[in-house]
């Protein structure tokens, strides 16, 4: 299908929405009616046809609007795209990743002509038509790695792999949870995961990073992350923080609906083929209660997640204080029911709301 | 003087360790304050003879029993700041195999680590040993600000004047930890600020 690009914005007036198609895509991160912490890694070969896992980097309706917010960011605040000095390698490595991705899985909206190391790349939607050397940093206007993830939707940590460890060592992050490039650049797995609590003593991250350090090219992998976000703000960051933190207490009984949004990442990662890092793309989905109550199914479960998580997991991840207003929400549209197993929302098949 | 003991945190803390003479034939000995007191714990002759100490006293009065090891060399700096171009002199000149040790205030052994591995030497390969104040070089995350010798939490951004908490969270990079706005999400609503470890 062709795709029409919305004009919204993820700041100010907060005009972002999803269309029918992208509420009924949208990676709903719970399989079943209650969440704890866990690996949960799978392939990253492809989905079912149209899902957000079909292709290697999915690119949907907000693509246009997310990229414009992103130059804003970094014009504000060039820090939040670094490279340390020997990751300029794999920056290559993730502009080809991309550039070949996006070129056989979207060639109406971009393509990528070779010959030998002299590249042509045609992004329609952004109206871009550039052409460079390969391996040659002078040819472009950015570093490999922020030329091309400013073409490209969700944050990226592009992780460099030595002493059985895998180290933030470059990135481009403009729509993050909540933590700061600038403060964990050069950091290991464990010390820029040290604030989350609970995992480490469950021993995720010594069995994350076993996997990681063993993914191989042609192999990604892929898993789902989730937290809460009060209006369609892309750029919730630690930075940001004292600006966009009184946001969370705007929510009312009557605005909750529209306001509140469930925010899920779909983390992928590859291994780089030149410099054998690996690169951890961050793509932020944003749906709100109002349309996520649409589908019977995730109605009944997100009351049933949001209501039974741990206090520890409500407060990291930023909720704790909404999670009652939430709850009076959620639970009108929830009437008890069994819900199917999995993420799909299963709209033809589970029973509408009976209350 | 006894050390105070840290209490368990986060695996981005550091965590540092005791002194202890290392076989080396070059040997870097960066201090400040009560550092001085690991420095004396060390020291042999065959050591010092090549030992090269730099020493920020702060206030502390142990220059006298440091010059009194006969180091190789001996410098006696004002401040931090003013110590970090011999600093990299010192490790620019550096020969494989050069014994690196850190000791005093975080904030000191923090920033003189950061300089080490700007050099090339892996911060596993440096010793520290914490002696004296426990007060905290932070980095305020919102002006990006540098604020020395924390003691409470919270405490004022004394650069953008914020309210900010004392996380745990640390960056070898920066040599800092991270303070955070407290009442971003209810303005004004600051609790009163008691000490780090209190």
């Amino acid at each position: 299908m062709t795709i029409q690009f919305n004009d919204e914005t993820f700041r100010d007036d907060y005009s972002f929405h999803n269309s029918d198609w992208a509420i009924k895509r949208f990676p709903f991160p719970f399989h079943e009616d209650s969440y704890m912490y866990a690996v949960n890694m799978e392939q990253h070969r492809g989905g079912p046809e149209g899902s957000v896992y079909e292709k290697r980097f999915d690119v949907d309706e907000h693509y246009v609007a997310e990229m414009r917010d992103r130059a804003m960011v970094l014009a504000d605040d060039p820090l939040r795209c670094q490279s340390l000095p020997h990751m300029t390698l794999a920056g290559w490595d993730l502009l080809e990743l991309i550039m070949v991705s996006k070129s056989e899985d979207y060639p109406d909206l971009f393509e990528l002509h070779r010959d030998g190391d002299t590249w042509r790349w045609v992004n329609k939607p952004m109206g871009i038509d550039d052409t460079f050397t390969f391996l040659d940093d002078t040819t472009l206007p950015y570093g490999p790695m922020e030329y091309i993830t400013r073409q490209t939707q969700g944050d990226f940590c592009v992780l460099d792999q030595r002493d059985n460890n895998l180290w933030m060592d470059a990135g481009m992050v403009t729509t993050q949870a909540d933590w700061s490039l600038d403060f964990d650049i050069g950091m290991n797995f464990f010390e820029w995961h040290a604030p989350v609590p609970l995992a480490h003593e469950k021993g995720i991250f010594v069995r994350a990073l076993k996997f990681l350090l063993n993914i191989q090219q042609g192999a990604p992998a892929r898993r789902l992350n989730w937290t809460m976000t009060v209006n369609p703000l892309l750029d919730t960051s630690p930075e940001n923080y004292h600006k966009w933190g009184i946001q969370k207490t705007t929510l009312t009984p009557e605005n909750i609906g529209a306001k509140q949004h469930l925010r899920v990442e779909l983390q992928t990662f590859f291994r780089l083929p030149r410099s054998n890092a690996l690169v951890f793309p961050i793509r932020c989905y944003l749906c709100s209660f109002q349309d996520l109550m649409t589908m019977p199914k995730w109605g009944r479960r997100l009351h049933r997640v949001v209501r039974d998580l741990p206090v520890e997991l409500a407060t990291y991840k930023g909720f704790i204080d909404n999670r009652p207003m939430m709850l009076d929400y959620l639970s009108q549209f929830d009437d008890g029911l069994p819900t199917s197993p999995g993420v799909w929302p299963d709209f033809e098949t589970e029973p509408p709301l009976a209350k | 003087m006894s050390k105070f003991e840290f209490p368990p945190s986060i695996k981005s803390r550091p965590v540092y360790g005791t002194l202890k003479a290392r076989p080396g034939k070059g040997h870097l000995m960066i201090a400040d304050a009560e550092g001085a007191e690991a420095i004396l714990g060390i020291a042999t002759p065959d050591l010092m003879a090549k030992t090269h100490i730099i020493y920020i006293p702060r206030g502390a009065g142990f220059t006298d029993q440091l010059r009194a090891l006969n180091p190789a060399q001996f410098y006696e700096g004002p401040t931090y700041a003013a110590s970090v171009q011999r600093i990299r002199r010192v490790l620019q000149d550096a020969h494989m195999g050069l014994q690196v040790y850190l000791t005093g205030t975080e904030g000191l052994m923090g920033q003189a680590q950061n300089e080490a591995m700007q050099a090339g030497i892996p911060h596993t390969a440096i010793q520290t040993e914490h002696r004296g104040s426990v007060a905290r070089r932070m980095q305020c995350v919102h002006c990006k600000g540098i604020t020395e010798d924390v003691e409470t939490d919270p405490f004022v951004c004394s650069h953008c004047g914020l309210n900010l908490f004392v996380r745990d969270h640390y960056s070898r990079r920066l040599a800092a930890y991270q303070g955070v706005c407290i009442d971003a999400e209810d303005p004004g609503n600051v609790p009163a600020p008691k000490g780090i470890y209190e």
